[in-house]
């Protein structure tokens, strides 16, 4: 049985081991720097007029040349770099987020109603799952950009930017869950009490609700965890490879495809330190992933 | 296991009938190919004669079955930004993209393998830690981050190594290879370095876990207590029985590596079919992604087929769960 670690043992698990309480409190530290953004970053970055083209391509601030209001430097226009992360790092988050969100409530219902009902649904739903799963994340992602790129008007690609990236990436990503979910299904719909429910008349939603439901929480949280970091990365690389968010409002990725624009003229900070925050956050958010898998079940793989 | 051919089969043409039909639709239904096609100030009745010369007034069923017959024919259309035939612009590109893949594969294998074996016999030494805490490090930082880091130290801080293009080249019939020159094989080192990392940590992570197992059988147990070299146990007896996922996962990831070198490419500018591939994304020039989407689509499909019916004929276990 998956059944949830009762939440009192999760947290005497998570305050004994030092590497679940170092990466969820960078993880955490780092989310809400990023959300509060508008509070936490010195400047801002994107708001024309507020950056002065006199201050461009400044050394961070504890290098020779640096300027003690710019904390890791500034690009080529004269933007705070720092700034330039933390607002980043928010797009960067809000892609992350929304991807998982949505994977997980897709997959899961797909998962439900799939082994629930089983059937012609269930193998096409599955067939299908198994199509998407032997393509390469990246690959899928990228056609659909391609597709929203060509489809949408010029100027409505930059304001739909964020919902093509979290469609690119969701419709990888709710294959697992629904995976994972269906399997857990299956076994709980031919438990006993189950059955019993169904001969009482309980409506079919009913049972997979307050029966079926509660008793998929742990993987689905656990996969969504891991599913979060990966998202991050492939929101990073869409936007690297000038398919995801565009330069008026980058996230890391784009920041690291600017910077990486303009590495040979020496201002290695406007790439190296977006990518180091990028790394730093997908390492967290793995390490935290890695605990928890372990901490709600040592056999789920 | 005939019958399981014959349905992986079945379901691989499925799967191809698939990536074909939305390659089909795509290329029609994505955009407007007459708009695409024609110049700007083409009048009515112009654009009405390409409409017809295109076969796009027959009915969808009919456009679809001579999509077909012209892909059979290696006819892949026009790109809508060179207006060149897009076959000979993936002929052009594929020899780049296959030289990194192959040298990737190669490295990979050959620092993998070996790492694997260490870090399974020293399992508690310093390095199997490093090697270990490295490989950790090493999911959590994406490609494109590998190969800025990699150019930053060798091309713009030591200035070694070239950090764009394939240096030059020479043509041997269709193939343009890089193998033969001195700049072809400094150019080639550190895309194929970023594009075998992943890979690498991949291959020695497999090679660890199964020698893992391996080393506690009784065979090896046994060659041990005849006091058989440690060399000759390791990689000649225990080795051997742990590559065989070795040999599949290599073979399933090559079409992994192809569509990682998009990445790779557009990082260090290798003029591959994934550079061609992003190209055409920033332009919306649908012919050659659609193209890309079909030759890519059906590598992959074929690599797993041909990898299950492998694994099937190798390992007989496999065999008495399919009847």
């Amino acid at each position: 049985m998956i059944a949830a670690a009762a939440p009192p043992a999760l947290w005497r698990a998570f305050f004994r081991s030092p590497k679940a309480m170092v990466s969820a409190a960078g993880a955490l530290l780092l989310i809400g720097a990023a959300f509060l953004a508008p509070i936490t970053a010195p400047h801002e970055p994107f708001t024309l007029g507020t950056f002065n083209l006199m201050d461009s391509e400044l050394p961070p601030a504890f290098m020779a040349g640096g300027d003690p209001r710019f904390l890791l430097g500034t690009d080529m226009q004269g933007r705070d770099v720092f700034s330039a992360i933390l607002y980043g790092m928010r797009i960067s988050l809000t892609v992350g987020f929304l991807a998982v969100t949505i994977s997980a409530a897709v997959g899961t219902l797909i998962g439900l109603v799939a082994g629930y009902r089983g059937g012609l649904l269930d193998a096409v739903l599955m067939r299908l799952a198994d199509v998407i799963l032997s393509f390469p994340t990246i690959l899928i992602a990228l056609l659909i950009a391609g597709i929203a790129r060509a489809a949408l008007p010029q100027a409505a690609a930059g304001e739909a930017a964020i919902a093509v990236l979290v469609f690119a990436i969701a419709i990888n990503e709710w294959t697992q869950y629904a995976r994972t979910v269906r399997g857990q299904t299956m076994v709980e719909a031919r438990l006993d009490y189950v059955k019993a429910a169904r001969v009482t008349g309980v409506a079919d939603g009913t049972i997979l609700r307050r029966h079926v439901l509660p008793n998929v929480v742990s993987p689905v949280i656990v996969i969504a965890t891991i599913n979060l970091a990966l998202a991050i990365l492939a929101e990073a690389t869409l936007s690297f490879l000038g398919v995801g968010m565009p330069p008026t409002s980058p996230s890391l990725g784009t920041l690291i495809r600017i910077g990486n624009e303009n590495l040979f003229s020496g201002v290695w900070w406007v790439v190296v330190f977006p990518a180091a925050a990028l790394v730093l956050l997908v390492l967290c958010v793995n390490l935290f992933g890695d605990w928890l898998r372990d901490a709600l079940n040592p056999r789920l793989n | 296991m005939i019958p399981f051919i014959a349905r992986r089969l079945a379901q691989a043409a499925v799967v191809v009938l698939a990536i074909a039909i939305l390659s089909f639709v795509m290329f029609r239904y994505v955009g407007d190919p007459v708009a695409a096609m024609s110049r700007e100030d083409a009048s009515v009745s112009e654009r009405e004669e390409l409409r017809t010369a295109l076969g796009l007034d027959q009915p969808v069923v009919v456009q679809f079955w001579h999509f077909l017959g012209r892909l059979a024919d290696g006819d892949f259309g026009v790109s809508y930004r060179t207006q060149r035939p897009v076959a000979d612009m993936i002929a052009e590109r594929l020899p780049a993209t296959l030289e990194l893949v192959l040298m990737a594969t190669v490295l990979s294998l050959a620092v993998g393998i070996p790492l694997g074996v260490l870090t399974a016999v020293h399992r508690t030494g310093w390095m199997a830690t490093f090697v270990q805490s490295v490989s950790l490090v090493g999911i959590s930082v994406p490609t494109f981050v590998t190969g800025i880091m990699l150019i930053l130290l060798f091309s713009v801080t030591l200035r070694w190594l070239p950090s764009f293009g394939r240096g030059e080249t020479v043509d041997i019939g269709f193939w343009s290879t890089g193998f033969l020159t001195v700049s072809g094989w400094r150019a080639l080192i550190l895309p194929s370095l970023t594009l075998a990392l992943y890979q690498m940590t991949l291959i020695m992570r497999l090679v660890r876990a199964e020698m893992i197992d391996i080393l506690s059988t009784d065979y090896v147990r046994f060659a041990q207590a005849r006091g058989l070299p440690a060399g000759f146990i390791h990689y000649r007896l225990a080795l051997k029985n742990a590559l065989m996922p070795v040999i599949t996962i290599t073979g399933m990831q090559i079409g992994g590596l192809i569509a990682f070198a998009v990445v790779t490419e557009t990082v260090f500018q290798w003029p591959g079919l994934g550079l061609l591939f992003i190209q055409a994304v920033s332009f919306a020039d649908v012919p050659v992604m659609a193209a890309y989407l079909l030759f890519v689509g059906l590598l992959f499909v074929a690599l797993n087929a041909i990898v299950d019916i492998v694994y099937l004929i190798v390992d007989p276990r496999l065999r008495s769960g399919q009847s």
